[in-house]
């Protein structure tokens, strides 16, 4: 990217962030739940500027067939941004970025969805970044749970994702793209808010003992506040405004 | 939580503390009862259970389902169940156990294509489901027409002791055979009958949610036939 505004203030004395937002506070999330027909779930989210829709598919079956697990189900995600997403065109090609996301949501996923359930398929998730602004990996992991719910796939609870990081030296909720690119740590974690487990946890930057439990701690309280908005999400699409 | 009957929940939820049972669609972790899918949870005796509103059908024994055929083998016939798994209907079932495999022609019965209303008789996780069309009300369809609705739905289209299917029966002269796994067939001598039946089952699907939806089918059942 370079030639960035190197006088770009991070946090200001009053304890306001490039963006205009307080320390702990995360951008604007608005997720709706079954925006696509043809799928079986799906989700939209605007995380900030982050727009992504996510699709699932299953459970089906595993083509190709070798891949199939005589045991459990088997998870498939697919990470994809558009060549529009980004300012530059991104080439549509997957890349070395885009397989890996993939697998890190795969993987952060993994631990929710009861695959067990359905020996010799496959749940397919496919990520479609429309628009990206820092912190994809967590917003799509967001819309992919609330997409896996939609389809109906039996899940152990959500995951809810969310970053934590530092910049300025002090401890940040939801990185955005200008403090992930100038920052001093980026931190993305995936939580299971009612099991009270991590699912999703990495970091790019370095960060002290003391640093490091402060951001996961950070990042954990963000995932909660994302959970009620996922919840919301569902609850809009199957409940509507009904009562039992 | 609250010890009410029925609620909505979704995946994670936790539906009770108490010393409950868990049945469909929940499960039990560290003495608290979980939802595993968005639906209502219901506790009844002592037994915590979530009816889901979206879903897969997943084929159980004993299950009335209806099945399109997709391809046979010389022993087999395989049918396409809506579901993630192949009904496998053995070839032995039509055409008797002495069945031989280089004497008999297995698309004279059935041929890719045709719809079969079948049981479910086994299924667990190693295999396809075994299904059969040897009985009475089972068999090949000869006619009527085919609407897809959600497998979640389909206990709301059969209604509490059958009055929702009886009343879009009764008010449009129809014959509704409903499979398990969301297909219906829709069979009936007058064209007018027919569509009404068919709208009827369209709006089941689409305003399950809705309470006092049996009243709501039959007025518009009654409505359009003055």
């Amino acid at each position: 990217m370079g030639g960035r505004d190197s006088k770009l203030v991070l946090l200001d004395e009053n304890g306001i962030r490039c963006d205009g937002r307080k320390v702990d506070e995360t951008r604007k999330i608005s997720i709706k739940a079954g925006v696509l027909k043809n799928a079986n779930g799906s989700a939209y989210i605007e995380f900030g500027d982050n727009k992504i829709i996510v699709g699932v598919f299953g459970p089906r079956d595993v083509h190709p067939k070798h891949l199939s697990d005589t045991d459990t189900g088997i998870l498939r995600c697919r990470y994809h941004m558009s060549p529009f997403s980004v300012t530059e065109r991104k080439n549509p090609a997957p890349s070395r970025r885009e397989i890996e996301i993939g697998k890190v949501i795969k993987e952060a996923l993994k631990p929710a969805v009861m695959l067990e359930k359905f020996p010799r398929t496959a749940v397919d998730v496919y990520v479609e970044v429309l628009q990206a602004d820092g912190g994809t990996r967590c917003a799509a992991l967001d819309a992919a749970s609330v997409a896996l719910a939609d389809a109906g796939i039996p899940m152990r609870d959500l995951v809810s994702a969310c970053a934590a990081g530092k910049v300025a030296d002090t401890i940040i909720l939801d990185v955005g793209n200008e403090e992930d690119q100038a920052g001093q740590a980026d931190m993305p974690i995936g939580y299971m808010p009612n099991l009270g487990q991590i699912t999703l946890l990495q970091l790019d930057g370095v960060l002290t003992p003391d640093e490091f439990k402060k951001c996961v701690e950070t990042g954990v309280d963000g995932c909660k506040q994302i959970y009620e908005i996922q919840k919301q999400a569902l609850k809009d699409k199957f409940f509507g405004n009904g009562v039992v | 939580m609250g010890d009410n009957k029925r609620r909505y929940v979704i995946p994670g939820e936790v539906i009770t503390t108490g010393p409950y049972r868990p049945e469909q669609n929940v499960i039990l972790e560290d003495k608290k009862i979980i939802a595993t899918k968005v639906g209502i949870s219901e506790i009844y005796d002592d037994t915590v259970k979530v009816i889901p509103l979206s879903g897969m059908y997943i084929p159980k024994s004993q299950d009335l389902v209806i099945g399109k055929i997709v391809s046979h083998s010389s022993l087999s016939w395989e049918a396409d169940i809506n579901s993630c798994y192949a009904g496998m209907l053995p070839a032995s079932d039509v055409f008797g156990r002495n069945f031989q495999p280089d004497s008999e022609e297995l698309t004279s019965k059935l041929a890719k294509g045709d719809l079969i209303v079948a049981r479910i008789v086994n299924f667990d996780r190693s295999r396809d489901p075994l299904i059969t069309i040897a009985d009475r009300e089972l068999g090949k369809i000869d006619s009527g027409e085919l609407v897809r609705i959600s497998p979640s739905k389909v206990p709301r289209l059969i209604g509490k002791q059958g009055t929702m299917i009886q009343a879009i029966e009764l008010g449009t002269n129809a014959t509704i055979t409903i499979g398990q796994n969301g297909l219906v067939v829709v069979a009936c001598d007058t064209q007018v009958g027919l569509l009404k039946a068919k709208k009827a089952i369209r709006m089941v699907d689409e305003y399950a949610h809705m309470p006092n939806l049996t009243d709501k089918i039959k007025e518009m059942l009654e409505s359009k036939s003055e």
